[in-house]
């Protein structure tokens, strides 16, 4: 089947030669910075970062408590590992998914619980049936209290979405101060050769349909903890 | 009188008269505007940002020929496939013909407004295919074979009473008044199609040029199973979405879900760059990119409304506009409504049969104010009104102008039109506004200020005439 496309592209061309628009009304003298596109030109207007990384914890902190992140800061891996335990008891997990990469192996290590492993495939209904997802990520977002995916750090597209409870391990080396930020990472990391998904989750799942009524766990996750291991 | 407009009047009437759904609508509304304004508060200069959302959107839409192509050359490297619609009927065929080949069965999709405007569903039925709308909202309407009643909050205009009715009603579930119950029941139906559908359906956002990747925005977590546990996905894009750089995601997503929902962001913010590729472990096997033109380059072509081009569709102008709150999402009869969809959709669907929409507004520019990347909104109505006055003139309003501008153009004449006017004028107090005053369409809802017994030109005679 051919498409339209030199129609539509000859009519878009058409359409612009005839036709100049008006420049926008723009109170600020920044036609320039948004011109040439250097990515930085939004830093001046969106909401403020601290400077430290102290800081960028506190906010990433503070705007978790009001996502309903549950957010947890550990100094060792042992300790990231006990609550993991105790999360684990306390749902009454009986099975766990999530994908073999530094950090989450290190907290894995003697959990005693069956684990499907992503990394190279898996049944969508062996991971569907389990309790909670474990997987790292690319970087923590303090300005928006984001973590950022990847299938390269999130064993896949579903694993950080279909299980109900989602639990993401992270270090502070990897807390960036804003978007921009994570975009020039992933841009750093993986040249053009991005993964094919990536994605910024900020919050459990939610949903106001009914009524505007916030409800958690719409076809995400319920619950999303967010371990942060201290260098 | 075109039928568009005479239904127009007829249900925005019904539901204006309906207190108690406008009370609904407003109270439905009220956190939004709390959670809006707070998260507003947290951008350095809310202002200065929508100045540089407006500056970039202009730069894509007036280089849409560029940023397209590139983005066409940078996902097809990735296994994507680039179909070009120009019109509603090539992207159903195209889709069809997919999921023909493909022998697919079942499919889910997530929310997109864009099919609605193509009527994807319907077509997609016909031919036998199981579509299901995973989107919360969007699932309730499909079950209520409704269309949404606004461009972000599909089922707003529903109690949770009438959503428990419908689900007893055709999923046999237990009555319930709890959001967070029924809310459940859409999850575990919703659970099992997910992994049955073979052909995922989603929407976009915003596409990237410069990497090739298009961004999808959602709360509830359904495009991402959409998108990810089918094994194709295709993904409908207007040809205006598109974004010249990754980096401009940084702006724009905050923006929309400040603007969208009074979020600071949006649960899940997702840029997709192909199908699966080598050595990743999940995700679908074919991804089908189809861009709309849909008579968007007529838009295009109009230089004093492209702006509007660069709507993201956030529905923050339908939110705050007097009359969407009064008149509600289904009077507008389109699939875009409140003032984005009253100026647009005279371009889309043709400007005779779609002008009355842009009469239905009383110009106070809350819209403008509201919208993110700063689209003349109200003015663009006001072209409108200009446009279809132009192209269709009505009989009755020439004669009156052309009346008008000559008694005002001959002082005896209009000396004479005062004099009558103020003989007359108790005459048509007695029947003002019933069924015999003649000018009743106008003085029905209002009055005609009494005419002074003495006008000033005439007072000026008396009093100063004799003087020097
Ligand atoms: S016109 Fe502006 S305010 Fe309205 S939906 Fe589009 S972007 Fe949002």
């Amino acid at each position: 089947m051919t498409g339209g496309r030199a129609i539509i592209l000859g009519r878009i061309r058409e359409a612009l030669r005839n036709n100049p628009a008006p420049r926008p009304h723009t109170s600020h003298s920044q036609s320039e910075a948004a011109a040439d596109h250097n990515g930085h030109a939004q830093r001046e207007w969106l909401p403020k970062v601290g400077e430290t990384l102290p800081e960028r914890i506190d906010l990433f902190a503070k705007i978790s408590e009001g996502l309903t992140t549950e957010f947890h800061r550990v100094s060792t891996i042992t300790a990231a590992r006990e609550l993991l335990v105790k999360l684990a008891t306390e749902s009454d997990w009986k099975k766990i998914a999530s994908h073999s990469h530094d950090d989450t192996d290190a907290l894995l290590e003697g959990i005693g619980l069956p684990i499907v492993r992503t990394e190279k495939g898996y049944a969508i209904d062996d991971l569907e049936s389990c309790d909670a997802g474990v997987t790292g990520c690319e970087v923590l977002v303090a300005q928006t209290g984001g973590v950022m995916v990847s299938v390269e750090s999130a064993g896949g597209r579903a694993l950080s979405v279909l299980p109900p409870h989602h639990v993401v391990i992270a270090r502070t080396s990897q807390m960036v101060p804003d978007l921009t930020a994570a975009f020039e990472h992933v841009k750093l990391k993986y040249g053009t050769q991005f993964p094919s998904f990536i994605s910024f989750i900020t919050g459990p799942s939610r949903t106001g349909d009914i009524e505007r009524i916030l409800v958690l766990g719409a076809h995400g996750p319920k619950r999303l903890t967010v371990i942060l291991l201290d260098e | 009188m075109a039928t568009q407009s005479a239904d127009f009047q007829t249900l925005s009437r019904r539901y204006t008269a309906d207190k108690g759904f406008r009370a609904f609508i407003q109270k439905g509304l009220s956190g939004y505007y709390q959670k809006r304004d707070q998260n507003k508060a947290n951008f350095q200069d809310w202002q200065g940002a929508r100045d540089l959302a407006a500056e970039t959107k202009y730069e894509a839409v007036n280089h849409l020929d560029k940023y397209l192509l590139e983005f066409e050359a940078k996902i097809t490297t990735r296994g994507a496939k680039v179909f070009w619609a120009q019109n509603a009927e090539a992207a159903r065929d195209y889709i069809l013909k997919v999921a023909k080949e493909n022998n697919v069965r079942s499919i889910i999709k997530s929310k997109t407004m864009t099919s609605e405007e193509i009527h994807l569903n319907d077509a997609l039925e016909k031919q036998g295919f199981g579509v299901f709308e995973s989107d919360l909202g969007e699932y309730i309407v499909q079950l209520r074979k409704e269309a949404p009643f606004h461009l972000v909050f599909p089922a707003m205009h529903l109690t949770r009473g009438q959503i428990s009715d419908l689900f007893q009603k055709e999923l046999g579930s237990e009555a319930t008044d709890e959001p967070e119950k029924l809310t459940m029941i859409a999850r575990d139906v919703m659970r099992r199609k997910y992994c049955e559908a073979d052909m995922g359906i989603s929407g976009t956002n915003f596409a990237v040029a410069e990497t090739g990747m298009i961004s999808i925005t959602e709360n509830e977590g359904n495009a991402r199973l959409t998108t990810s546990l089918p094994k194709i996905h295709v993904a409908l894009l207007g040809i205006e979405k598109v974004l010249p750089k990754l980096e401009d995601l940084s702006l724009f997503l905050p923006m929309l879900a400040t603007a969208g929902a009074g979020q600071t962001m949006t649960c899940y913010n997702t840029m997709y760059a192909g199908p699966r590729q080598p050595g990743e472990p999940d995700g679908p096997e074919q991804m089908h990119v189809v861009l709309l033109d849909n008579r968007r380059t007529e838009l295009l072509a109009d230089a004093e409304q492209r702006d509007a081009l660069g709507c993201i569709r956030c529905g923050a102008c339908l939110n705050v506009c007097p009359i969407f709150k009064n008149v509600g999402g289904y009077s507008y009869g389109t699939t875009y409504g409140g003032p984005i969809g009253s100026v647009i959709t005279p371009h889309l669907r043709g400007l005779k049969d779609w002008k009355h929409l842009s009469a239905a507004s009383s110009l106070c520019g809350a819209c403008t104010e509201a919208c993110p990347v700063k689209i003349d909104l109200h003015h663009h109505l006001l072209q409108n009104r200009r446009n279809g006055a132009k192209a269709s003139p009505s009989p009755a309003e020439k004669i009156a102008f052309g009346g008008f501008s000559l008694m005002m153009g001959h002082p005896a004449l209009y000396r004479f039109a005062v004099v009558f006017g103020r003989i007359f004028q108790p005459l048509q107090n007695l029947v003002n506004g019933t069924i015999l005053d003649p000018l009743r369409a106008w003085t029905g809802s209002r009055k005609f200020p009494t005419l002074a017994p003495q006008s000033f030109h005439e007072q000026w005679k008396k009093d100063r005439g004799s003087k020097p």
